[in-house]
C-alpha cells in the first residue's frame, strides 16, 4: 500500500480562521459571473420563446375578434365578391368538421388495434418493426401525406379528383401514429394484476382485453385520440392538394370539392387586398385579412376547445385505481 | 403466435421454445368455455395483428403509390418534361428542376435549427434546472402551446406581423455585417425573406426539440448531478458536467426531430417567403428560394397530369430525406433507450 | 487543512417537516469521527449540512450554525460553492463521471477553478491524488479509459481520490462502502486510517463493526419514532461508546436489541 505521504497536502495547511473565512466567502468571480450570466441566459431564453406565443395568442384575438360573429360562423362565401362587407365560413366549418371525423373514423380503429397488438400481444421482429415505422410515420411530411392520398385516389379513380374523403385519407395517414403513441401508452399503464386476475377467473384473452384493459383506460384513449384530432385540424397542406377550395357548401364527402377552415385562411390570405375605388363606401379594401383573422381565431379556439375538453376528460374520467 | 394454437402442439414438440411456450401456458384459460372461446380470441388476436401490420403497409403504400404517379416524370425526356409542364420553363431537366427546390428546403430547415437548437435546449434546461419544481410542468405545457398553433396560423401571422417587424432588423444585419455573403445583397422591403421563413420555423420546432431534450435531462442520474456540486461546480458547471454530456445523443437526435418537421413544413414558407429558383445563400433578398413542400402547395391546384407527376417526385424527394432523417434520429434514440435500460 | 467543526443547535428541515432537531456536538481534526443509528434516524442528512449539500434538495432547509474553525457556514457571506470546495464528500454509490476519462474524473474539481493547469502538473497532481487514494497502482496504465469501468471498490477510491485532489479541509463519506463487497471494503478502512492523518473525516455507516475500526468518536443519532425527528443521543470516544456508553438507548443499538 502506498503511503500517503504522497497525497496532495492541503495548500492552506496552516489555514488561520480568517484565511479560512475569506476562502469560504468567495469564488472565482469569474465563475459567479459564467454563473450567473448563463443563469440569466436560460431564464432569457424561456422569456423569448414566450414572445412568438403571446404575439400570436394577441394578434389572432385582436385582429380576428372584428369579425368574429354569429353572421360569419353561419354564412358560406357563395356569391361573396370584391371588397362586399359579407361572407363567412359556414362552409369551411362544415368541412373540416366531416373530413375531420371521417379521418377519425379511419384513424381510431387502426390506431387503437395497433396498440393493442403492440401492448398485449407484440413481440419479435413485427412488433419491433411497428414500433420503429410508426415512430418514422409521425415524421411524414404532411405534404406528402397528401401526395399519398392524392395518388392513392388517382390510381384508382382517375386523375384530377377532387373530394373530401381523399383528404381524410391524407390526414388520417398523419393521425394513426399520433392515435398508436397515446393509446399504447395508455395501455401499458393498465397494471398487468389487473390483467392476470382476469385471466385467473378464466375469462378469454380478447375479452379481458376489451372489458378490463380497454375499460380501465379508455378516458386516457379518448384524450389521447382528442389531442391527435386537435393536431390534425389545423392541418393545410394536404387538404389544399387533395380537397381543393370552394365557396360553397358542400356536405358530400364523395363529391366535388369543400372548403375547410384551415384552407380558408390561406385562401382569404392569398386574396390580398381588394383594390376599392375611393368613392366606393361600401368597400373594405382589408377584408380578405379580416376574415383570414377571424377564421385563424375560429381555428386555435377549436384547438384550444379541443385540449381543454381532453384535460377535462382525463380529470373527470381517469381510473381510480391509477391514482 | 403460438398462443392459439390447439392443446395438441405442446406434447408433439418437447424441445420446444420456452419463451413462446410458458407465456400461452399460464394465460390459457380453464374449463369448458375454452373451445368455445378460442375462435372469438384467435379472431381478437389476428385484428390487432393486421392492424400492426396495416401501419408497415400504408408506409409502403406511401412509397409505391408517389412511384407510381411519379413513373411519367421519372421516364419522360427532359425536352418532354420542358415542352409540356409550364412550370418547369427555366429548367433543363428534372434533376435542374428539383436541385435547387433541395437547396431550398434544406437551407430554410438548417437556418430553423440552428436558430432553434440553442434556444430550446436554453428552455429545456430551464424547465428541468432551473424552474421552481412545482412550476415545471406547467412551464412545459405552456412550450407545447407553441405545437398547437396551426401551421397556417404562423404563416399568417409570419407573413402579416412578423415580417414588417424584422424587416429593419434585417436591413440593420445587411449595413452592419453585409460583408458576410449571407447578408449581403438587396434587402427585400418586405421582410419576406428565407430568414424570416427561418424564424417562423424555429418557433414551430422549438417545442419538440424542448420537449426530448428536457426528458433527457430530467434523466441525468442524481448521483452524478451532486458528485459535481459536492466537488464545489456552481449550477452552471454542474450542468456543463453531468446535464450536457449526458443529454448529448438526446439533444441530438431531438433537434434531428426538428429538422424533419422543418424539411417538410409547407405553409409558413409558402405565405411568407417570396420565391425564386436559384442556389442562393442571400438570406435577406427577396425571390431567392423556394422548399419542395411550397412548391409543391403552390403549383400543384393548377397543375396538369405531368405537371403532377413531376411535383409528386419533387415530393417522393422530400419524402426520402425526411425518412432518412427521421429514421436516423429514431435510431439514435433506440440506441440510447437500450443502454439506459440496462443500467 | 484539517480543521475541526463545531455544530451549535442545528435544525433541519424537508419543507415543513423536521428531520433532525437540537444537534450540538464537536468533530476533532485529524480524526475519523463515525455516524452510527438505525435507518432514517438523519445521519445521512445531518452529514450533508456540513457542507451544505442538504439545501441542494427543494424545500430543504437549515436552522443554526455549523462552523469550521470559528467561521460559520451558513452566515450570510458565505458561498455554498465554496463550503463545498474545502469540505469534500464521497457518496454511498461510486459515482465517477461516466463521460470522463479516470485522469479527468480526478482532474474534475481542480480544473472547475484553474482551466489551463499545466500537463505535468495536472500528470502529478493525478498521480498524487490516485496514490493518495491508494489506486494509482492498480489503474496507472489505463487513465485515459473511462472510470466506470473499474470495479466497484475501485470506482469508490477514485472518488475519493477525485475528492482530496482539490485540498479540502474535511473530507465527509456517506456509506462509503455499503454497495461493495467485504474485500474492497476492507481497502477503503485501511485508505481511511492512512487519510486521518492528513484530513478530518466523518463517517456515516451501517455497519457498527466498521464504526469501532475506523473511527476515533462516534455519534448515536436515533429517533423517537415514525414522523418524529431524529436526534443526537451520544457522542464519545468510540472506545466508550462501544463499551460503556451512557445512555440505555445506545447500548440497545449497540447490542443489537432494535435497529
Amino acid at each position: 500500500m502506498a503511503t500517503t505521504t504522497d497525497a496532495p497536502t492541503p495548500s492552506s495547511s496552516s489555514a488561520s480562521s480568517s484565511e479560512l473565512a475569506s476562502l469560504l466567502r468567495q469564488v472565482d468571480p469569474r465563475r459567479r459571473r459564467t454563473d450567473r450570466a448563463m443563469r440569466w441566459i436560460i431564464t432569457g431564453a424561456f422569456a423569448l420563446a414566450m414572445l412568438p406565443l403571446l404575439s400570436v395568442a394577441w394578434t389572432v384575438v385582436s385582429h380576428g375578434i372584428e369579425r368574429f360573429d354569429m353572421y360569419f360562423l353561419t354564412h358560406s362565401m357563395r356569391g361573396v365578391y370584391g371588397g362586399i362587407d359579407a361572407g363567412g365560413i359556414y362552409h369551411a366549418i362544415i368541412g373540416t368538421v366531416e373530413i375531420t371525423l371521417f379521418a377519425t373514423l379511419i384513424s381510431v380503429p387502426i390506431g387503437l388495434l395497433t396498440a393493442i397488438y403492440l401492448v398485449e400481444y407484440g413481440r419479435g421482429h413485427l412488433a419491433r418493426a411497428v414500433t420503429f415505422f410508426v415512430d418514422v410515420m409521425t415524421g411524414i411530411p404532411s405534404i406528402v401525406a397528401g401526395l399519398f392520398a392524392y395518388a392513392l385516389f388517382a390510381v384508382i379513380l382517375g386523375p384530377g379528383i377532387r373530394m373530401g374523403v381523399v383528404g381524410s385519407v391524407a390526414l388520417s395517414v398523419l393521425m394513426i401514429p399520433v392515435v398508436v403513441r397515446s393509446s399504447e401508452e395508455m395501455l401499458r399503464l393498465v397494471p398487468n394484476e389487473l390483467r392476470e386476475a382476469a385471466l385467473a377467473l378464466g375469462v378469454p384473452r380478447w375479452l379481458v382485453v376489451i372489458k378490463v384493459v380497454l375499460r380501465t383506460a379508455v378516458a386516457g384513449i379518448v384524450t389521447g385520440v382528442m389531442i391527435a384530432i386537435a393536431r390534425i385540424i389545423g392541418e393545410t397542406a394536404p387538404l389544399l392538394i387533395t380537397v381543393g377550395v370552394a365557396d360553397s357548401i358542400n356536405f358530400n364527402l364523395f363529391e366535388g370539392r369543400m372548403m375547410t377552415l384551415p384552407v380558408y385562411v390561406y385562401r382569404q390570405f392569398q386574396q390580398g387586398l381588394i383594390p376599392c375605388s375611393a368613392d366606393d363606401m361600401s368597400c373594405i379594401a382589408t377584408i380578405t385579412y379580416d376574415r383570414a383573422w377571424a377564421a385563424a381565431l375560429t381555428l386555435i379556439l377549436l384547438v384550444m376547445l379541443l385540449n381543454l375538453v381532453a384535460r377535462l376528460v382525463t380529470r373527470l374520467f381517469a381510473p381510480k385505481t391509477i391514482s | 403466435m403460438t398462443a392459439t394454437t390447439s392443446p395438441a402442439p405442446p406434447g408433439t414438440e418437447p424441445g420446444g421454445l420456452p419463451e413462446p411456450r410458458r407465456r400461452p401456458s399460464r394465460l390459457r384459460p380453464a374449463g369448458r368455455a375454452r373451445t368455445v372461446e378460442r375462435g372469438a380470441s384467435r379472431v381478437f388476436r389476428w385484428t390487432a395483428t393486421s392492424a400492426g401490420a396495416l401501419i408497415l403497409v400504408v408506409l409502403a403504400a406511401v412509397a409505391v403509390f408517389l412511384v407510381v404517379k411519379a413513373m411519367p416524370a421519372l421516364t419522360s425526356t427532359s425536352a418532354e418534361l420542358v415542352d409540356s409542364v409550364s412550370f418547369m420553363r427555366n429548367s433543363s431537366s428534372l434533376l435542374d428542376y428539383v436541385g435547387p427546390l433541395v437547396f431550398g428546403t434544406v437551407l430554410a430547415a438548417v437556418l430553423a435549427l440552428a436558430l432553434a437548437v440553442p434556444v430550446a435546449i436554453a428552455i429545456a434546461l430551464f424547465i428541468s434546472h432551473y424552474a421552481p419544481r412545482r412550476l415545471a410542468s406547467g412551464l412545459g405545457y405552456v412550450v407545447d402551446l407553441l405545437a398547437a398553433v396551426p401551421s397556417v396560423v404562423y404563416g399568417l401571422w409570419g407573413a402579416m406581423v412578423l415580417a414588417p417587424i424584422v424587416q429593419p432588423v434585417w436591413s440593420w444585419l445587411n449595413s452592419t455585417l453585409g460583408w458576410i455573403p449571407f447578408f449581403s445583397g438587396t434587402v427585400s422591403p418586405t421582410g419576406r425573406v428565407i430568414l424570416t421563413v427561418g424564424v417562423v420555423l424555429a418557433v414551430m420546432i422549438l417545442p419538440i426539440i424542448t420537449a426530448v431534450s428536457r426528458e433527457v435531462f430530467l434523466q441525468t442520474p442524481r448521483l452524478y448531478e451532486e458528485a459535481a456540486l459536492a466537488l464545489g461546480a456552481t449550477r452552471w458547471e454542474m450542468i456543463r458536467m453531468t446535464v450536457l454530456p449526458f443529454g448529448r445523443s438526446g439533444v441530438v437526435s431531438a433537434a434531428m426531430l426538428g429538422l424533419g418537421r422543418a424539411l417538410g413544413e409547407t405553409m409558413a414558407v409558402l405565405m411568407i417567403l417570396s420565391q425564386g429558383f436559384l442556389y442562393s445563400v442571400l438570406l435577406l433578398v427577396a425571390g431567392q428560394q423556394q422548399t419542395i413542400a411550397a412548391n409543391i402547395a403552390a403549383q400543384f391546384p393548377e397543375a396538369s397530369d405531368q405537371g403532377m407527376s413531376v411535383l409528386i417526385a419533387t415530393g417522393l424527394a422530400l419524402f426520402v430525406i425526411t425518412l432518412v432523417v427521421n429514421m436516423s434520429a429514431r435510431a439514435i434514440v433506440a440506441r440510447r433507450k437500450d443502454f439506459s435500460g440496462a443500467n | 487543512m484539517a480543521q475541526r467543526i463545531d455544530v451549535k443547535d442545528l435544525n433541519i428541515y424537508y419543507g415543513e417537516f423536521r428531520a433532525v432537531a437540537d444537534v450540538a456536538m464537536s468533530v476533532e481534526p485529524r480524526s475519523v469521527t463515525a455516524f452510527i443509528g438505525p435507518s432514517g434516524c438523519g445521519k445521512s442528512t445531518f452529514l450533508r449540512t456540513l457542507n451544505r449539500m442538504h439545501e441542494v434538495i427543494p424545500g430543504a432547509r437549515v436552522d443554526g450554525h455549523v462552523e469550521i474553525d470559528g467561521v460559520d457556514l451558513y452566515a450570510p457571506d458565505v458561498d455554498p460553492v465554496a463550503v463545498r470546495r474545502q469540505i469534500g464528500m464521497v457518496f454511498q454509490r461510486p459515482n465517477p463521471f461516466p463521460t470522463m476519462s479516470i485522469a479527468d474524473n480526478v482532474l474534475a474539481g481542480v480544473r472547475l477553478n484553474n482551466k489551463r493547469i499545466s500537463k505535468g502538473d495536472a500528470q502529478d497532481l493525478v498521480e498524487a491524488s490516485l496514490r493518495g487514494a491508494n489506486l494509482w497502482n492498480e489503474v496507472k496504465d489505463r487513465l485515459d479509459r473511462p472510470g466506470s469501468g473499474l470495479s466497484g471498490g475501485q470506482q469508490q477510491r477514485l472518488c475519493i481520490a477525485r475528492a482530496i485532489a482539490v485540498k479540502p479541509q474535511v473530507l465527509l463519506m456517506d456509506e462509503p462502502c455499503s454497495a461493495l463487497d467485504p474485500i474492497s471494503t476492507l481497502a477503503i478502512e485501511d485508505l481511511i486510517a492512512e487519510l486521518k492523518a492528513e484530513y478530518t473525516i466523518v463517517i456515516v455507516t451501517h455497519n457498527m463493526q466498521q464504526a469501532a475500526r475506523v473511527s476515533d468518536r462516534t455519534a448515536f443519532f436515533n429517533l423517537a419514532g415514525q414522523g418524529q425527528p431524529g436526534k443526537l443521543v451520544e457522542v464519545d470516544d468510540t472506545s466508550v461508546i462501544f463499551s460503556a456508553p451512557r445512555e440505555q438507548a445506545t447500548e440497545d443499538y449497540i447490542s443489537g436489541r432494535f435497529g
